[in-house]
């Protein structure tokens, strides 16, 4: 019997009530156009884009609205909090961007990318409130995505909040600088799933290039959300792609399992039948002959 | 006339005027927005009906890219 050369079907990541065909979400922001954004969208595969809210500017009647550039019935709509820095102004925010999705008919009305920063050099979260509103939007019907630090016991925390998912940063938001403590995410990663292994944890944040992506897969990351290494990439549309490539990479790899690391080489080749001899260097005897 | 606050500008708007006179007249597409009087949201099928007031502080918001 020939196996088959395809892989087992993945399932699909649940968050919550919503299921998404990919696991990669991307940002619509910081693109040079909204023609280069849709194009970008599409070739990451990504069924769920992260948009936010923001005074409607008066003054521009014949600007184009971001919505127009977004296929509706192709992309669940995740709105963030980004620029919020207390509870109370995430909140409303929340509020906002529900009231726009329930208008729009799109499914992402129910949930929200929560963001509380603390410090706008840094775009580091603020923990203590990160976690005031995550139990007021837990609390108001929410299912509330959160963007935290690594910090394996703020992470538990905002589980014990309600978080529908937690959503450590590889690195500050933007920096382009990947996974900074590997170690932290697996210390999330064991803690938000010993007891509860399809709880969703994405990292969010830091991705710089398309490695990052599948560094954070291989670690068991259930999703990735980026921006920037796409919008801000010499070729937006390319590297879109490389994402999704990296995505079904790094997700496979971990699927499969990977080998142990080992200190010393294992021959790929058979030690049984060579006709060669061999220098005995392993065993110290080669070395040993020397003196 | 009135002077009300709409998206942090002191605006001015003759006394009757409804939210929904204030999106229109700002060509804003209604489909894309929402809407804040005084900090509580302004339900979609209520701008028809609801009036402003001196001193409001009336916010419409949409969508724009954001990460």
């Amino acid at each position: 019997m020939v196996a088959s050369s395809e892989p087992a079907q993945d399932k699909p990541l649940k968050i919550g009530t919503h299921t998404l065909e990919s696991r990669l979400i991307v940002g619509t922001g910081k693109y040079e156009t909204l023609d280069g954004m849709r194009a970008s969208l599409l070739a990451s595969q990504s069924r769920c884009v992260t948009v936010a809210i923001r005074r409607e500017r008066l003054y521009d009647g014949q600007g184009k609205n971001l919505l127009d550039f977004i296929d509706l019935d192709r992309y669940t709509l995740l709105p963030n909090t980004a620029g919020c820095y207390n509870a109370i102004d995430a909140v409303r925010v929340a509020r906002l961007g529900r009231e726009i999705l329930k208008t729009l008919e799109n499914p992402g009305f129910d949930w929200v990318k929560l963001e509380v920063l603390g410090d706008s050099k840094t775009l580091l979260p603020d923990p203590l409130a990160t976690l005031e509103a995550c139990s007021r939007l837990v609390d108001d019907g929410f299912q509330v995505l959160c963007y935290t630090s690594d910090d394996p016991i703020m992470a538990v925390r905002l589980k014990a909040a309600g978080a529908t998912a937690v959503m450590p940063a590889g690195s500050p938001i933007g920096s382009g600088q990947g996974i900074l403590n590997p170690n932290n995410l697996r210390i999330i990663l064991e803690y938000l799933k010993s007891e509860d292994p399809e709880y969703p944890v994405i990292v969010d944040a830091g991705v710089g290039s398309a490695s990052d992506v599948s560094i954070a897969f291989e670690l068991g990351a259930d999703g990735v959300l980026l921006n920037t290494a796409i919008a801000h990439a010499k070729d937006p549309v390319m590297m879109a792609s490389a994402m999704h490539h990296a995505t079904l990479a790094g997700r496979q790899s971990f699927l499969a399992g990977r080998i142990p690391k080992r200190l010393y080489a294992q021959a790929s080749s058979p030690e049984e039948g060579l006709i060669t001899s061999r220098p005995h260097l392993s065993d110290g005897s080669a070395v040993r002959s020397t003196n | 006339m009135l002077t009300i606050q709409f998206n942090g500008q002191p605006t001015s708007v003759p006394e009757g005027t409804t939210i929904e006179d204030l999106i229109q007249s700002a060509g804003i597409p209604s489909r894309f927005c929402a809407v804040e009087r005084n900090l509580e949201i302004v339900p979609k099928n209520r701008y028809a009906m609801t009036t402003v007031e001196e001193n409001d502080s009336i916010e419409v918001v949409t969508l724009v890219g954001g990460g």
